[in-house]
């Protein structure tokens, strides 16, 4: 992998940005990602053009739903019959592709365009192996949101987003008063751990959250301000309706978007819902970062690009991973997609009030907290995901249970 | 004609008996059928018995997303029968499969007896009761989501808590494979003779006693048949629950095969995975070996 040289890439790239459509010859990418609703397909679409506008042919390969989109990647490049790319998040979930050769680094292409000192140091670290870059990061995304619709906040009686997680509980029990679904869930346990996630960086704060899920420190669960969250996290469980069980995430950002919900935990992916519905943040819908210290938990979608075995598929990866990284394709995707451009040399100013809100929170290398796929592989989290959503799920398991089935989990795993 | 390995000549080396002694056995007259046979098993030892091996070897290891040859003893199996989820998916599939399989019987059953009173439209109404079997799990499953959605459907909310979610899957199972069995104990009530229950009658003998005395134990084959194929529904759940519940809510209708295929691909954990397919395993080979004994063994010995 590391015998691909700079002037091997420099013909490369002379071959697949100019020469090649002049020569009929195709440079063709298969791409997989997990883009189907409204808005992200919108953002896909980007993508796609901007690659047929510099030559190459696009073929979609959209597969619903993150895990059954990892599920078939793995499988494929497992198999030996790998697509031109992938999607994956950033972290963990492809290191172990990585050590097994099956990825190649963008390394020479980086170096020419000079990446690394445009993304985020936390980011870079994330998507580097042996100081080599093994994917092509797009976007920067913030999870930590919440959406909530000002129509039902108004008929609540809730004047502005709760800054604390009493006013936020209280805020909760206005809307529920008022008849309305006070939290909008759905995507089944991915989205209950999401929350758990988020309510955990809140509550207990930035450096409780690294300790238990980057340390594993089992006595760090202890610490009454997480127990505070798993609490709090247990409370939420009252205010969401009983249609969540089975329902996409994407239809509960529309419960906010038709005002039957009050607002929804979600990443900045869900504007995506509310501008494919025509609503403008700021407007009908409001955005605003959780209670507390006011941090970004970030993660980003990146797209790996497997080895492959033909000539003419590795220069169409080339010119697949320039146009992923150019500025003009990451300010026009990343508008439709709802999240932030990954090169922060990028002018934000056209981005709506929730992008420039988290560009300024993101400015500062302390506010940055990687999210939970930095830290873990997704079999941890997946054992994680099945204590939380257990406790979510049944009403009998009290904090002190969750606390117990927490801890085993953090022992066992890796 | 002598070297036709007709059934005539073929049959009698089958059974054990006979075999034992295997006084004429004659390699000559058996290699046309070996060499027919050859392929087949072949494709048996290399592929079934192959996979098998593979898998459970896998399972001793610290294999994580690729496969590695790193014997890691009995930590696998040790981390699955600390999870939790493993725990609640073995008691998930023997609470569905035991549902699954009586509901199905009882089920099938008076549907075949009513069917079997030459009624009209008979044709018509065993293809309304055979149809949803040829309808994929995955399908099933998508037509009774929407069905016991509290908002869409019918205002059930059956899947919104762990207990009544099991049920649930069992009804839309039910709702598929009822008709299974009762094609199979149709086809065995056409084979008793009506002499039989018109003598019972004749005798006094209620309706009901004559069916459960007398025509359910001449429905035995069928409804051993019904059980196996009952019950390998049962070991491969795993579509019908993704479709309906992903294995919510919570963690409380989670089913061993999703355990293994989730671990298998989206977690990237092989070796825990092997290890509970190799459990599953364990468990279908605890249960049908008395059952091949039974069957073959004893049965051949009678004879």
């Amino acid at each position: 992998m590391s015998t691909f040289s700079k002037s091997h890439l420099a013909v490369a790239l002379t071959v697949g940005l100019g020469l090649a459509p002049a020569f009929g010859q195709e440079l063709t990418v298969e791409v997989m990602h997990p883009w189907t609703s409204g808005g992200e397909s919108a953002a896909a679409k980007v993508f796609a053009d901007q690659f047929t506008a510099a030559g190459g042919v696009w073929v979609d390969r959209a597969i619903a739903g993150n895990d059954a989109l990892l599920a078939a990647a793995m499988n494929r490049i497992l198999a030996g019959d790998p697509p031109s790319a992938s999607h994956f998040n950033t972290g963990k979930p492809f290191e172990e592709l990585v050590d097994a050769d099956l990825l190649r680094d963008v390394d020479a292409i980086a170096d020419a365009e000079g990446w690394a000192a445009v993304i985020p140091p936390v980011f870079l670290q994330a998507i580097t192996r042996d100081d080599k870059i093994m994917a092509v990061p797009i976007n920067l995304q913030t999870e930590n949101w919440l959406w909530y619709s000002k129509e039902v906040f108004d008929e609540a009686g809730v004047s502005e987003p709760p800054q604390d997680w009493t006013a936020f509980l209280e805020a909760a029990d206005k809307i529920q008063a008022a008849g309305y679904i006070p939290m909008a869930l759905g995507g089944g346990s991915w989205a209950e751990r999401f929350v758990f996630q988020k309510v955990l960086v809140s509550v207990a704060g930035p450096q409780l959250y690294l300790k238990v899920m980057q340390d594993r420190d089992v006595t760090a669960l202890q610490d009454p301000k997480v127990q505070e969250a798993f609490e709090v996290f247990g409370k939420l469980r009252a205010y969401v309706d009983p249609g969540a069980a089975s329902r996409k995430w994407n239809d509960a950002t529309n419960l906010v978007i038709t005002n039957k919900a009050g607002f929804q935990i979600m990443g900045d992916w869900a504007k995506g819902e509310f501008a494919a519905a025509g609503l403008t943040p700021g407007k009908e819908y409001g955005c605003s970062l959780f209670p507390g210290e006011e941090v970004s938990v970030m993660s980003g979608d990146v797209f790996v690009l497997p080895v492959l075995d033909d000539e003419n598929g590795t220069k169409a990866q080339d010119l697949l991973a320039h146009v992923l990284f150019a500025p003009e394709t990451q300010i026009e995707f990343n508008k439709k997609k709802g999240s932030n451009p990954i090169r922060q040399d990028i002018d934000v100013s056209t981005m709506d009030v929730c992008a420039q809100h988290a560009a300024e929170v993101l400015k500062d290398p302390a506010r940055q907290v990687p999210n939970p796929q930095f830290l873990m592989s997704n079999d941890g989290l997946g054992a994680l995901r099945d204590v939380i959503t257990a406790y979510w799920n049944t009403p009998s398991i009290d904090a002190a249970a969750f606390t117990d089935q927490f801890g085993k989990v953090l022992g066992t795993v890796e | 004609m002598r070297h036709m390995p007709g059934r005539h000549d073929g049959g009698p080396a089958l059974r054990p008996e006979k075999a034992a002694g295997m006084p004429n056995f004659s390699a000559r007259r058996h290699v046309p059928s070996f060499t027919a046979m050859l392929p087949t098993t072949l494709f048996v030892v290399l592929v079934y018995l192959g996979c098998l091996v593979w898998t459970v070897s896998i399972s001793f290891t610290s294999s994580k997303v690729l496969p590695v040859m790193k014997w890691a003893g009995l930590a696998q199996y040790e981390r699955l029968l600390a999870t939790e989820r493993w725990t609640v998916s073995v008691n998930n599939i023997l609470v569905y499969g035991a549902s699954y399989i009586i509901a199905c019987l009882v089920l099938g059953f008076l549907l075949a007896v009513s069917l079997d009173q030459k009624i009209r439209f008979e044709n018509t109404f065993r293809t309304i009761y055979l149809f949803p079997y040829a309808l994929s799990f995955i399908v099933t499953g998508a037509v009774w989501q929407w069905i016991f959605d509290p908002q869409l459907g019918l205002g059930v909310g059956m899947l919104a808590s762990p207990g009544t979610a099991i049920a649930a899957l069992v009804i839309a199972a039910v709702w598929q494979g009822a008709g299974l069995v009762m094609v199979m104990l149709l086809a065995g009530l056409r084979g008793i003779d009506g002499e039989i229950l018109k003598a019972a009658r004749v005798d006094g003998i209620p309706l009901w006693r004559a069916y459960v005395s007398i025509v359910l134990p001449e429905l035995k084959p069928m409804i051993v048949t019904s059980v196996v194929l009952l019950a390998i529904a049962v070991v491969k759940v795993y579509d019908l629950v993704v479709s309906m519940t992903q294995g919510g809510p919570g963690i409380g209708t989670e089913m061993p095969a999703k355990f293994v295929m989730d671990h298998l691909f989206e977690r990237g954990n092989i070796g825990l995975a092997t290890a509970a397919a190799t459990l599953m395993l364990l468990a279908v080979l605890v249960l049908l070996v008395p059952w091949l004994y039974l069957e073959y063994f004893r049965k051949g010995a009678r004879r």
